[in-house]
């Protein structure tokens, strides 16, 4: 009983700790997914917006969806929600804690990746160099409209044959990117802050409805992983059964059968009932045979009833 | 029982896990197959296409097939799908499960792959090379060059160190345009197939949960029931092996001189654990006898019974006609099969 009590009590905080592992995990490769991506701006007036907010904020919603895919208590809270009643109520303040818990969890590496994009400011260089005064930036002032937005675009790729000695590139590039960086660091700022006063304030209000929440939600996804391993171990004695069944079965017909005689050795009896009557290549092969045209009901009440 | 729980928790969880691990291996193995490959776009008009899709699309489909081949519960699905009826339905569900869960695992490194030559993009760099829109991005009234010699200048984009056109339309420029293309159609491509996976994940325990437990569970207890079929048989395999082996034993130390195929009979009982152990055979030409009557004639695969009756009762069901010796035809049968 103690050692129940040890295994489920391992599980309980290892559940918890399995779905933290895996939102580090995440965040880990959200940011080595950044670093390997190779960033590449077209350089061209309309596709340079929709590339960089693009690759701003597709990725995220792909981590997002990953988040909730690998968390198993997203299907726990589903199965939860979507279930009849039937004789146990459901508790919604139950089915919030778990949603709020999954949500918190799996916003945590597309903010990592939005972040790394801000704080590194290649995104906003690209996606915004066409929209940046051309009157700040002496290289950009005297030329055409037509010919700015052009250029303009090109400023994000370093390597163009217009833009390879051009101070003004430079200049428009490091403004956009002290735009980029302080915005991820505000962003940043914002979070945690918002993260330590929920954390802080959060015991001021409701604590006893959340510990409730809390315990339940617990409970259930234990509930749910002891269901699966009974399952397994019944299945396992129901096959158990069935096959023991089988072979009883193949016994009865062989003696009916054939000519042996009746099994009243009292030596090697360990080593015939291990053999189960089957003692002779032709009765193994019939055996074997009848195993695979002719599977036994799946039924061991009457092995139950001997 | 808690034992008994724990190894069959282990199990359980050991199986799924080892087909995710499986899979995630399939998966690394496709990123590092990609960047091992050395693509070498051949940068002539008609060939440029061929080569980059079929980069992009037979590997996939080779690794799908592989995720297949290496997954245990294919032959047992196919077993499953096959077997006569009998005295056992067939449930299509169980098997449609069964299928689904394989197909799953076996589409992740596929998936990887064309995400990992899209986001790339020297695939469709090379591909979609001649299909660069020239009013756009370059000098599309370049009055000296036919529609051909269009088309192969810009085939030899890829290739930086043939290519000539500079004057119609920049590498940088062709090249920039299309890996962005190539990545945004790899995002879209990793976007579709995450929403699909979250949508079927999501969607089932909202409307077929019941019927899921079932096919889950019958599932996992065909795969148990297998194994426990297969333990049982190689048990019984290696009794019928002692016993077959122990009898020729008996046979060969009481009566080695005489025919090579010889009925076994039992052998004296004898006093000492070291002596039962040797089986009777104490001398080297005994030992040589054995081992050459092994080789030559193995005994039948039928095991005799450890005390012939000493007379003809016959209890029980069944009566066969019975002979005065009822080893005499029981001899005969020996040496048939013995010496086939």
């Amino acid at each position: 009983m103690d050692r129940f009590r040890m295994i489920f009590q391992y599980f309980q905080s290892n559940s918890e700790s399995v779905m933290n592992g895996i939102c580090g995990l995440l965040a880990l490769a959200s940011v080595k997914m950044y670093t390997s991506f190779d960033f590449s701006c077209p350089c061209l007036p309309q596709y340079n917006v929709a590339y960089g907010l693009g690759i701003m904020f597709i990725p995220p919603i792909i981590l997002f969806f990953c988040g909730l895919i690998l968390n198993r208590q997203s299907l726990v809270m589903l199965e939860e929600w979507r279930r009849p009643a039937g004789r146990r109520k459901k508790d919604l303040a139950v089915i919030r804690y778990m949603c709020s818990s999954i949500m918190q969890r799996a916003m945590v590496a597309p903010v990592v990746w939005i972040i790394v994009t801000l704080l590194d400011g290649k995104c906003l260089i690209c996606a915004f160099s066409g929209s940046v005064d051309p009157e700040k930036f002496v290289g950009f002032a005297n030329v055409s409209t037509v010919q700015v937005q052009q250029l303009l675009a090109k400023v994000p790729c370093k390597d163009d044959e217009l833009m390879r000695n051009n101070t003004s590139r430079k200049a428009v590039s490091r403004y956009l990117r002290c735009w980029s960086q302080a915005l991820g660091w505000s962003i940043l700022l914002i979070l945690i802050t918002a993260a330590f006063l929920a954390r802080w304030l959060g015991p001021c209000f409701n604590q006893a409805t959340l510990l409730q929440a809390r315990h339940w939600s617990n409970y259930i996804d234990i509930e749910q992983k002891i269901f699966e391993e009974t399952c397994c171990e019944h299945s396992r004695l129901f096959a158990h059964k069935c096959i023991l069944h089988f072979f009883e079965s193949m016994r009865q017909e062989i003696k009916l059968h054939s000519f042996s005689l009746p099994q009243e050795g009292e030596e090697d009896e360990g080593e015939e009932d291990l053999l189960r009557g089957i003692t002779d290549q032709d009765q193994v092969n019939k055996l074997l045979k009848t195993w695979y045209y002719e599977k036994p009901p799946l039924d061991v009440s009457q092995a139950h009833q001997r | 029982m808690d034992k008994f729980r724990m190894i069959f928790q282990f199990f359980q969880s050991n199986q799924e896990s080892f087909m995710n691990g499986i899979c995630g291996i399939m998966a690394l193995a496709s990123t590092q197959m990609y960047s091992a490959f050395d693509f070498n776009c051949p940068c002539l008009p008609h060939y440029n296409l061929a080569y980059g899709l079929g980069i992009l699309l037979v590997p996939p489909f080779i690794l799908f097939l592989l995720g297949f081949v290496l997954n245990n519960n294919i032959s047992m699905l196919a077993e499953e799908w096959r077997r006569p009826q009998g005295r056992r339905g067939k449930d299509p569900s169980v098997l449609r499960y069964m299928f689904c869960s394989m197909a799953q695992r076996a589409m992740i490194a596929p998936a990887v792959w064309v995400s990992v030559t899209l986001l790339d993009g020297k695939c469709i760099t090379c591909a979609f090379c001649t299909s660069v829109p020239l009013e756009t991005l370059g000098n599309a009234s370049h009055p000296r060059l036919s529609q051909g010699e269009i088309q192969r200048v810009l085939a030899r984009i890829p290739c930086k160190e043939i290519y000539n056109g500079q004057q119609l339309i920049a590498n940088e420029v062709a090249v920039r345009y299309l890996r962005c293309i190539s990545q945004a159609l790899g995002w879209c491509f990793v976007l579709l197939m995450t929403t699909l996976a979250f949508l079927v994940r999501s969607l089932r325990p909202c409307f077929s949960q019941a019927a899921f437990l079932k096919s889950r569970y019958w599932s996992h207890y065909i795969d148990i029931e297998r194994k426990l079929f297969d333990e049982t048989c190689a048990e019984h395999a290696r009794s019928f092996a002692k016993v077959c082996i122990q009898q020729f034993f008996e046979g060969m130390s009481t009566d080695p001189v005489a025919a090579r195929c010889q009925l076994p009979r039992k052998a004296p009982a004898d006093a000492g654990e070291a002596a039962e152990k040797l089986l009777g055979i104490t001398d080297q030409g005994t030992m040589n006898m054995a081992l050459k009557s092994w080789h030559r004639c193995k005994p039948p695969l039928h095991l005799h019974p450890p005390a012939l009756p000493t007379g003809n009762g016959w209890a029980g069901e069944g009566q066969p006609p019975t002979p005065t010796h009822p080893s005499a035809p029981r001899r005969e049968t020996a040496a048939y099969y013995s010496c086939v």
